[in-house]
């Protein structure tokens, strides 16, 4: 348990390593890439064995930092951040191995990466705010870079407009935050010290500040309307910065808004709350329909971790031990989840086709050029439809549950937005692999691929890798595995929500 | 009374090594020096001043905090200290990259220039008293008007000096008019003696007169807006060099000397922190100044092509956000102030730092030269990185860490109730439109490819321990605040 | 008893042999759909091993499997069986290896499409065995995965539209039934079947929602109930369905109509009527209305059809409603005066030998009018042939018997569970039966056209150079012919497994 921090110091050696050693040799920094992150996963893993679940955080390092306005580093863990902290080592490890075939700047790339992966351990980490906010901003700069140079379609816009909105979330964040700070008349930073403070403030007061710190982190997360960043920064950034994006920087927001915002101004919950709900509403539903009309293949999943992230919030906003616990779990799942499916579509589909456009696969036949992308993709496409057996839908049901109990309409179109999903991941499941089916066994039909050799080449196309399966077997199994004994997860998170902190936020409703 | 000379030397001789140094040099320059290359002078002259420099740092940090001297001309506490060790260590860092930058001719009256110019920085640092702190201030701006026009090769360089001389001159007035306003209205020059005085009476119209004079004047020193418009022409054709200067040690020694004379002798006059309302004072004007700035620049960085002329929009950012960090220095002390000054010079002499060496193989003006950097030399453009960052207040670098101290101390004040939290929250918003130009600039550095026929750029080793040394300064203070904020508390 | 989780080797032996043809890649195509066979057969076979265990005098479920699972959804594996679920796990058992004959000379990819196939059959066994929520609902969405793909991949030209909307509809459903149990979850803090079965008999379940107030507990109610309608389907959810079965290949549409559409009258009989005994008794004179809708509808519109394949679909809408139909007559019954116990379990009766009938004929008429298409090279209209029955007697033979299975010919399968059925809801709703006559009249006209135009006149279009049933054509439709003939003359081989529970059923119903 105390070797948690150490996720964060590999993942940031790592960083250097990767680039002192990337401008010689390539080889050399992927690999060492791997190490890290697989290191930094086993350290991850040995936490949890010895994880004894219960409320409130259990400290793992607490030394003076910053003594003159009262600011200690301090790195703490409950089931939730350990939750997250899994799901990061995982969406890192596939990360590098569908990162495999990078070799321009190769060790730039990795030590942006494995920034970008430190940053991320460290904020589910940190139990002072400001520590928090320090690695929350670390996280944000090397997307830009690594979406910029590395991405493909209008690279340079969507990195931009990431980082900008990522980090005009944060600013209001900070804004947030230090006015809770100054105005509380608090002398640390510490969580703890923040909420008792603040639940001196007026009401009015208590309300502004968490619509501040929650809509900051809330635009990470993919709140409707301010979702728009997330669609073309995905679709912009090369794959295993698409599959860290969706797959663990939008939970880095859903997790300040649970770690930050909710704890620190539960008035603020109660009075937003509702607005909170029909937005993620119309997140789920809005992003869905989107999704259903994209022609580019990675905008639908784009589009779609808009969608399910929209259940998070829903599920925070509900604000019942059952909800949140959900929300949390859906975390993970969709972490793993649109990690495989991004993982499909850029690395497995783009890297070999050199188009996403649904018309262009459409006329391929990719299930039989290449069968383990099409199997890969119909499993991550089922999980992320909420198929049970898959990690989605243990979450959605304790979501839809927790919901219910909170308000059964926001439940009912929470039910409508799980259609949704069915439907667009189900289209796009048979345009982009099956298309070419319809009566494929008549010769005019049978379309190839410019390049073909042959029927025996696979259509031409390079065969998948040892990196792509077992990165794809990873998330698969991982997404199999929670999603048959979601138990796991659940006893983690389940007692972090009975700490004070939470119980002051959360209404009633144990599981 | 007798003027006690001996403790006003002790106080005042970094200063005294500094003149010392540069006449040394020039004397040195003049008879063995004839005949020698430029690059060889120039070698020369800048270890001298650098010695010059180590010997006044040495000298500050014994003369210590010992408070008042000299009959309260001089104060010597640990704001004077810091600035005195930070405007010397940024003028250190100055000195070292002029080897490595483009040509200058008669380098060792340049480096001279320097000595005094900084001399007249550590002084700012210490005054205590309108004479003295228009002397230092124009000991300086002089030394700084030379500077900014040394480079008789190029037309922008004299068009810089003259604009700068101009505004300058006109601020100048200003000052000298608003403080001997203050010195009728209260008959004295010492500011605690003004500061008692104003204290005790009902403030007299004309005292408002005498602050908005000292208040444009300082506008003017610190390139606020709206008294900004020299910056970005200076910025632009001044010697790199003397840019980073005019930008870094400068402005330290400028804020250091404002937060002095604004807290120390004109607090009575300060009007209401929280609100518009009450008794007028410089307080709300410093705030709009401060809105106006942060506005301004970085809305005006936004539309810059030219990388140098982007860096003086967005000083006139950071001085928006410094003149919130003097309204909070009166509850909150002034080290966040100061932290933030000394860390922004940092970042800035830095950036110049890497211009200058990049204009050794070609023209550095435009955003699109620095294209392909990383391919061209990976040393400055990780440098650049650190810089530009620190800049838009990235952790763990010190430019964050200065944003976050400023703010808080601004919105401790009172919230979000008056318009200073308000002028905090607005700048916290900024901060993140700041993001897009300082990425702009960085997209060319590291993610463009160069141009064709770009070459390959060799580092000289004084720059590149310079630059190094700036990195990693911000890095190490960025994580490490508290060296900084213990010296200043 | 054997000590052996029987249940649980039902479910998962086909998956197993999904997984083992899974890893079987060069495989030749003959050892696949062997393997793929022996598998299927093993739901038989062991279903056969828990007949010979099967108290039949007993109505709690049999063979239990229970065991903690998920303890923070309070979610427990549990698998029983009782008469209901034996004769569907029976019927998966013959239909699932006749079609998977029906399919033996699929040419693209056996392998997947054995493997598909396999994996339906274990998620249509997990329905039918699972007692909890959360394993039941994980089959019945499962079950759509393989369905989609063997309907796509080896449908017609129409098949990707037709296999999405399918999966769409039923999912639409099912998130509402999600929803729904979300809402029972909260009310009662269980999932498992018993014991909500026990709580709706008791009203606790429905005092529980109505706690919610408003319109909430009609919504729940609703939800449910939407899930299960469109899987079955309740007219007029039904409207995926004739494209689906159109244009699935033979074998699917034979397991799509003999064994998936049961998991919709299932889910009633399990889920639906226990848990919201009350709900159900409200609505049911409009659902009635509904079911007769189908009834006549289905029968009229298949009347309409010139594609054979529609036909049939159509008609298993008509047919599947006579099932509803029972069921909601029951309800609607309850506690009404003149209704009879006796006729309440006629009807019940007539339900569950109804599903196991129409799995038997309608598969068969699916895998006839397969052996048409594949003869025509893809043309199945009604009046593309002409004269096969002296092109093909033997084919014709078993066609026509198919037919008047279908139809309820006395002596036949068909007709008991029809006789039983009508018998039943006239004795509860009489005008439900008389309009519900008009279905009958109808299905007879559009099956005798079917035989005439087909079989009879000259031998004509398609039906030229016809050639009779081979030996595995033969061996594919003989076992089921063979059963129709045999569950005509001897009902009570399936009666006899369900009347207790009947009677219990309808013992609830406090009826004279």
């Amino acid at each position: 348990m105390n070797a948690l921090p150490w996720t964060i110091y590999l993942s940031f050696a790592g960083a250097l390593l990767a680039l002192v050693a990337g401008a010689r040799s390539t080889t050399a920094a992927r690999w060492i890439a791997l190490a890290t992150v697989v290191a930094a996963g086993l350290v991850a893993l040995h936490a949890a064995r010895d994880f004894v679940p219960g409320p409130g955080v259990q400290t793992l390092t607490n030394i003076g930092w910053i003594s003159e306005m009262g600011i200690r580093y301090h790195l703490a863990a409950d089931g939730i951040s350990l939750t997250l902290v899994v799901l990061t080592g995982l969406a890192a490890t596939a990360g590098i191995l569908f990162s495999w075939n990078i070799e321009e700047r190769a060790g730039e790339f990795f030590a942006l990466f494995l920034t970008l992966i430190g940053g991320v351990y460290g904020v589910f980490l940190s139990a002072d705010a400001f520590v928090f906010f320090v690695f929350y901003e670390i996280a944000i700069v090397p997307k830009y870079f690594l979406i910029a140079k590395w991405g493909s379609t209008n690279r340079e816009y969507g990195a931009m407009k990431l980082v900008l909105y990522s980090f005009g979330g944060s600013a209001l964040v900070l804004a947030g935050l230090l006015w809770a700070y100054a105005a509380g008349g608090a002398h640390s930073f510490a969580l703890g010290d923040l909420a008792a403070t603040a639940a001196h403030l007026s009401r009015g007061e208590q309300h502004a500040m968490f619509a501040l710190v929650f809509l900051g982190f809330a635009i990470l997360a993919g709140l409707f309307p301010f979702h728009t960043w997330a669609p073309t920064g995905h679709v912009a950034a090369p794959t295993a910065a698409s599959m860290l994006l969706a797959g663990v920087v939008m939970k880095l927001g859903a997790y300040g808004c649970l770690r930050i915002a909710m704890p620190l101004f539960p008035a603020g919950l109660a009075f937003w709350q509702p607005a909170i709900a029909w937005l993620a509403i119309a997140g789920i539903i809005y992003a869905g329909l989107v999704a259903l009309v994209q022609e580019d293949f990675k905008f639908v999943i784009g589009y779609s971790s808009v969608s399910h992230m929209g259940f998070v919030l829903l599920g925070l906003a509900a604000a019942n031990s059952q909800a949140v616990s959900g929300a949390v779990l859906q975390m993970f799942s969709h972490g793993i989840i649109a990690g495989l499916l991004f993982a499909v579509v850029g690395r497995m589909v783009y890297d070999r086709t050199h188009t996403r456009r649904l018309e262009e696969l459409r006329r391929l036949p990719l299930h039989r050029a290449m069968p383990f992308a099409a199997l890969t993709f119909v499993l991550g496409g089922l999980a992320s439809m909420g198929m049970p057996g898959f990690s989605g839908f243990p979450a959605e049901l304790t979501i839809l549950i927790g919901t219910w109990k909170t308000s059964p309409l926001w439940a009912t179109f929470a039910a409508a937005g799980v259609l949704v999903a069915a439907a667009f991941t189900l289209r796009v499941i048979q345009v982009s692999f099956f298309g070419a089916t319809d009566a494929a066994d008549s010769p005019a039909r049978t379309v190839r691929s410019p390049g073909d050799g042959g029927s025996g080449t696979h259509h031409g196309f390079a065969p998948i890798t040892w990196a792509e399966r077992a990165g794809a077997m990873l998330l698969i199994a991982a997404t199999v595995y929670i999603g048959l004994k979601p138990d796991v997860l659940l006893n983690w998170i389940g007692p972090a929500l009975q700490s004070p902190a939470f119980q002051a936020v959360l209404k009633g409703g144990g599981p | 009374m007798t003027p006690d000379y001996p403790a006003l030397l002790h106080a005042l001789l970094p200063e005294a090594s500094l003149v010392l140094g540069a006449l040394i040099l020039l004397g040195l320059d003049l008879v063995p020096g004839r005949g020698r290359t430029d690059a060889k002078r120039m070698r020369t002259s800048a270890t001298l001043g650098l010695v010059a420099l180590a010997a006044a740092v040495y000298h500050s940090i014994d003369a210590g905090r010992g408070g008042v001297a000299f009959a309260g001309v001089l104060i010597l506490d640990s704001l004077a200290l810091g600035t005195r060790v930070g405007v010397l260590g940024l003028a250190a860092l100055t000195l070292l990259l002029m080897p490595g930058g483009s040509r200058i001719r008669n380098p060792a009256e340049y480096v001279a220039v320097v000595l005094f110019a900084t001399a007249g920085f550590t002084l700012m640092a210490v005054a205590q008293q309108l004479l003295l702190a228009y002397l230092a201030l124009e000991l300086a701006s002089l030394s700084l008007y030379v500077l900014a026009g040394f480079d008789k090769t190029r037309p922008e360089s004299a068009e810089a000096a003259l604009k700068y001389f101009l505004l300058g001159g006109i601020s100048a007035a200003f000052l000298l008019f608003g403080f001997s306003l203050l010195y009728g209205l209260t008959g004295s020059i010492a500011f605690p003696d003004i500061a008692r005085h104003l204290g005790g009476h009902e403030p007299n119209p004309l005292l408002i007169v005498a602050l908005v004079m000292v208040l444009v004047a300082f506008g003017f020193k610190a390139a606020a807006a709206p008294f900004h418009l020299w910056a970005p022409d200076v910025y632009q054709g001044a010697p790199t060099a003397s840019a980073a200067l005019i930008a870094s040690a400068s402005k330290l020694a400028g804020f250091t000397l404002f937060v002095r004379l604004l807290w120390s002798g004109l607090a009575p006059a300060a009007g209401s922190a929280a609100s518009m309302e009450g008794a007028p004072g410089w307080l709300p004007v410093v705030a709009i100044i401060a809105a106006v700035s942060l506005l301004l620049g970085n809305l005006g960085a936004l539309a810059q092509s030219n990388v140098r002329r982007l860096l003086a929009y967005s000083a006139i950012a950071h001085a928006g956000a410094l003149l919130l960090g003097v309204m909070a220095a009166g509850s909150a002390g002034p080290a966040p102030l100061f932290y933030y000054a000394a860390t922004y010079g940092l970042a800035t002499v830095g950036a110049f730092g890497v211009i200058s060496v990049v204009e050794r193989a070609g023209p550095c003006q435009q955003i699109t030269d620095l294209a392909g950097l990383h391919r061209r030399s990976p040393l400055l453009a990780g440098c650049l990185l650190v810089f530009m960052l620190s800049l838009a207040g990235i952790p763990p670098l010190a430019g964050f860490f200065g944003k976050f101290a400023v703010f808080a101390a601004a919105l401790k004040i009172g919230g979000l109730a008056g318009p200073i939290g308000w002028l905090a929250v607005l700048a916290i918003f900024l901060s993140a439109v700041a993001l897009y130009y300082y990425l702009i600039v960085l997209k060319q550095a590291l993610v463009a490819a160069p141009a064709d026929g770009a070459p390959h750029i060799a580092v000289p080793l004084t720059s590149a321990a310079a630059l190094a040394i700036a990195a990693a300064l911000l890095l190490v203070l960025g994580v490490f605040p508290s060296l900084v904020l213990r010296i200043v508390q | 008893m054997t000590s052996l989780p029987l249940l649980s080797l039902i479910v998962f032996t086909p998956w197993a042999g999904a997984a083992l043809l899974a890893s079987l890649r060069r495989a030749s195509p003959i050892i696949v759909r062997t393997v793929s066979l022996v598998f299927s057969l093993s739901t038989l076979a062991l279903g056969l091993v828990v007949l010979a265990g099967f108290d039949a005098a007993r109505t709690s479920p049999q063979f239990v499997e229970q065991q903690a699972w998920i303890s923070t959804l309070n979610v427990h594996y549990h698998l029983g069986l009782d008469g209901l679920s034996l004769v569907l796990v029976l019927l998966t058992g013959i239909v699932t290896p006749t079609a998977l004959l029906a399919s033996w000379r699929v040419r693209r990819s056996p392998r997947l499409f054995g493997a598909l196939f396999l994996f339906l059959q274990g998620a249509a066994l997990g329905v039918f065995l699972a007692l909890d929520f959360f394993h039941w609902f994980l089959f019945w969405e499962l079950s759509l995965v393989p369905a989609f793909f063997l309907i796509k991949l080896w449908g017609g030209a129409g098949a990707s539209r037709a296999a999405y909307q399918f999966v769409i509809y039923t999912i639409g459903g099912s998130a509402f039934m999600l929803l729904g149990f979300a809402a029972l979850y909260v009310a009662t803090g269980t999932l498992d079947f018993i014991q909500l079965a026990q709580l709706g008999a008791d009203g606790t379940i429905g005092q529980k929602l109505a706690a919610l107030g408003g319109w909430w507990p009609t919504a729940v109610f609703l939800g449910v109930l939407l899930g299960l309608a469109v899987k079955v389907p309740l007219f007029p959810f039904h409207t995926w369905l004739p494209p689906a079965y159109a244009e699935a290949p033979t074998g699917t549409s034979m397991f799509l109509t003999g064994v998936m559409s049961k998991m919709g009258v299932y889910g009633f009989l399990r889920i639906l009527w226990p848990l919201f005994p009350a709900s159900l008794h409200a609505a049911a004179p409009a659902l009635l209305w509904l079911a007769l809708g189908g009834v006549v509808l289905g029968a009229f519109a298949a009347m309409r059809q010139i594609d054979l394949k529609r036909m049939i679909a159509y008609s298993s809408i008509n047919h599947l409603s006579y099932c509803l139909l029972a069921l909601f007559a029951v309800s609607a019954a309850t506690g009404r005066a003149g209704a009879t116990n006796e006729a309440a379990t006629a009807a019940l009766s007539g339900t569950i030998l109804h599903i196991f009938n129409h799995g038997l004929s309608a598969a068969a008429l699916f895998c006839c009018v397969g052996v048409l298409e594949s003869r025509a090279g893809g043309r199945r209209g009604l009046n593309d042939f002409g004269g096969v029955r002296t092109a093909a007697p033997i084919f014709a033979g078993l066609c026509g018997i198919s037919m008047f299975s279908s139809l309820g010919l006395p002596g036949l399968n068909g007709f008991v569970g029809e006789f039983l059925i009508f018998r039943g809801v006239f004795g509860l709703t009489p005008w439900a039966a008389a309009v519900a006559c008009l279905g009958l009249l109808a299905t007879a006209l559009f099956l005798m056209t079917f035989w005439q135009r087909v079989f009879h006149g000259p031998t004509g279009g398609a039906a030229t150079g016809f050639k009779d049933l081979s030996a595995l054509e033969i061996a594919t439709l003989a076992p089921t012919i063979a059963l129709i003939f045999v569950l005509g003359v001897w009902p009570q081989l399936i009666a006899g497994l369900i009347n207790p529970l009947v009677t219990a059923w309808a013992g609830h119903l406090a009826l004279p």
